[in-house]
């Protein structure tokens, strides 16, 4: 997967603070690898990643890396900034994506690519990876 | 055995309402004592009467306000978890410790300075810059800052948009929420808004969060708000006329967890505001339907959550929220169900919940700016969006 150093959005706004539960996404993350917590005993993705699977109560879990295709499920467009650092990025796009071999999982991430008008509920797109000094970043484009 | 008809509320009362910042240096609980001391006016009853305290979101120091208010003897203190989804809960939980005699005269109160005392808009909630963990969860933020999405606004844009796609839902239908509940405004000498507008003006105010506008939006203001809850035996020799506390829920579907700030809801539940299984749970307490119910006082921090709970509470079929609000639908005088006759959260004030209560109140002693003709069974909700919600069912 290609690790870009292009960003969506600034620098100043990434901050990742891992905890026992999502340190593992974000390692594979920084690899260029989008992988999501299931559980080890009934395969239920989970995310965020969590202690215990809400379906069958088992506390083992594992990683299931997804190919990184996946479907708008819902987008918006931001056009006021909430915090200074992203004042100068408005207006940035907010989409909710769904993974095919990741069903019940939706990731919070931008689409580099796409305008309001291209934006739809449904459309498709891959992950792609950008690399900030605090961290890297799954965001996806145009598929 | 349920709560019901068990208790009563015999007092409401609230600040003058601020826009955001301009309560002075006035605190949250100078703002409460100022609204309790109304609705005890109200009753006819004391701080000396008062033996409980019912708080939500985040509650507040009751010991702080025991000896503020001069009690003699606290007996019962609660707190609904949840943001503004608990705002009718402390009704509920009122009128349970009540019933289960830990106390007989319980404040609920809630004041907020937006930005006042504590420096945080709920506005921006998650727009702040983070330095580490704070708790359990605090690591799933990492999931939404790091991607823009740092508000309660732009992640109902999301649901929003869901609704938009599954039903047809447009624009202008939010924006007809604003216009019927700026309508009730201009009615209201109490209300921070009170010009009326146009649909064209829902169109022509800011994009914030595209699909959302600037008029989708709530208020971000200062004020106090307090009612005052009793046994429906007590209330009788009291000086206001009861208004009858007929049924109470909380909760919400499991899956739907923290909502906004999770977004991971089953498909079926994703357009949802969280509502349903509380409004069945209501009706059935109750002993009512959506048939029964004369005004609705709805949570209105968005205007897309006024169409999902209208589609939740039974007032239309799911997906036929957008043309039910349509040509005035919620006006207290010709519309198909008066909603939020005093203003709401998007035009009178956000204080998170507690005017909703007091508006339903004035409603059934029939005393509202926008009298619903003979009305006599209302429905109040809470906050949708988080876990737990609340509703209650009054009547007189």
């Amino acid at each position: 997967m290609t690790i870009s150093q292009e960003h969506y959005l600034p620098e100043s706004v990434v901050a990742i603070f891992p905890d026992q539960y999502s340190r593992e996404y974000w390692d594979r993350i920084a690899r260029g690898e989008l992988a999501f917590q299931r559980c080890a005993q009934c395969k239920t993705f989970r995310h965020p990643p969590g202690p215990m699977c809400p379906k069958c109560s088992s506390f083992e879990a594992e990683w299931h890396t997804v190919e990184g295709k996946g479907t708008i499920y819902s987008w918006e467009i931001v056009t006021l900034a909430l915090n200074d650092a992203l004042a100068d990025y408005v207006p940035y796009n907010v989409v909710l994506v769904e993974f095919p071999d990741a069903p019940g999982v939706r990731l919070v991430t931008n689409c580099i690519d796409a305008s309001k008008e291209q934006l739809s509920v449904g459309m498709p797109v891959e992950v792609i990876y950008q690399k900030y000094s605090k961290a890297t970043l799954p965001r996806v484009r145009k598929a | 055995m349920t709560i019901k008809d068990i208790g009563a509320i015999v007092g409401v009362g609230h600040t003058d309402f601020y826009k955001r910042g301009q309560s002075g240096d006035q605190t949250e609980l100078e703002l409460m004592l100022k609204a309790t001391m109304v609705a005890l006016d109200d009753s006819g009853l004391t701080p000396q009467d008062i033996d409980g305290f019912s708080f939500y979101a985040s509650g507040f120091d009751a010991g702080l306000l025991a000896t503020a208010l001069g009690i003699k003897e606290l007996r019962y203190s609660t707190i609904m978890s949840g943001g503004g989804g608990g705002s009718q809960g402390t009704i509920a939980n009122a009128v349970a410790a009540i019933q289960a005699g830990y106390a007989e005269v319980i404040l609920c109160t809630k004041a907020l300075k937006s930005g006042g005392d504590t420096g945080r808009r709920i506005g921006r909630m998650g727009a702040e810059p983070r330095t580490g963990r704070v708790g359990a969860g605090a690591a799933d933020w990492d999931f939404y800052h790091n991607f823009g999405l740092t508000s309660p606004g732009q992640s109902f844009a999301l649901m929003a948009r869901q609704h938009m796609h599954k039903f047809g839902t447009t624009s202008e239908q939010f924006g007809a929420v604003a216009v019927s509940t700026r309508f009730h405004a201009s009615r209201n000498p109490n209300a921070i808004h009170q010009m009326p507008i146009t649909i064209e003006d829902h169109q022509n105010s800011r994009m914030i969060a595209d699909p959302l506008h600037l008029l989708d939006y709530c208020l971000e203001t200062d004020g106090g708000t307090a009612v005052i809850v009793t046994s429906a035996e007590r209330a009788k020799d009291l000086k206001a006329k009861p208004v009858y506390v007929g049924g109470a829920a909380m909760g919400g579907p499991g899956p739907f967890g923290q909502g906004i700030f999770y977004l991971q809801m089953p498909d079926d539940i994703f357009h949802w505001s969280g509502h349903k299984p509380v409004a069945d749970r209501v009706y059935a307490m109750a002993g009512v339907g959506p048939q029964d119910i004369d005004v609705a006082e709805m949570y209105d921090h968005f205007t897309p959550l006024v169409i999902m709970q209208l589609e939740e509470y039974g007032f239309c079929k799911p997906g036929e929220g957008g043309a039910f609000v349509e040509d005035g639908g919620l006006r207290f005088d010709t519309g198909r169900l008066p909603v939020n006759t005093h203003g709401g959260n998007l035009s009178e004030v956000y204080l998170l919940g507690l005017t909703h209560t007091i508006e339903a109140v004035r409603q059934l002693r029939g005393t509202a700016s926008s009298q619903v003709k003979d009305a006599e069974v209302a429905l109040v909700t809470s906050g949708p969006g988080i876990l737990p919600t609340s509703a209650i069912i009054l009547h007189n």
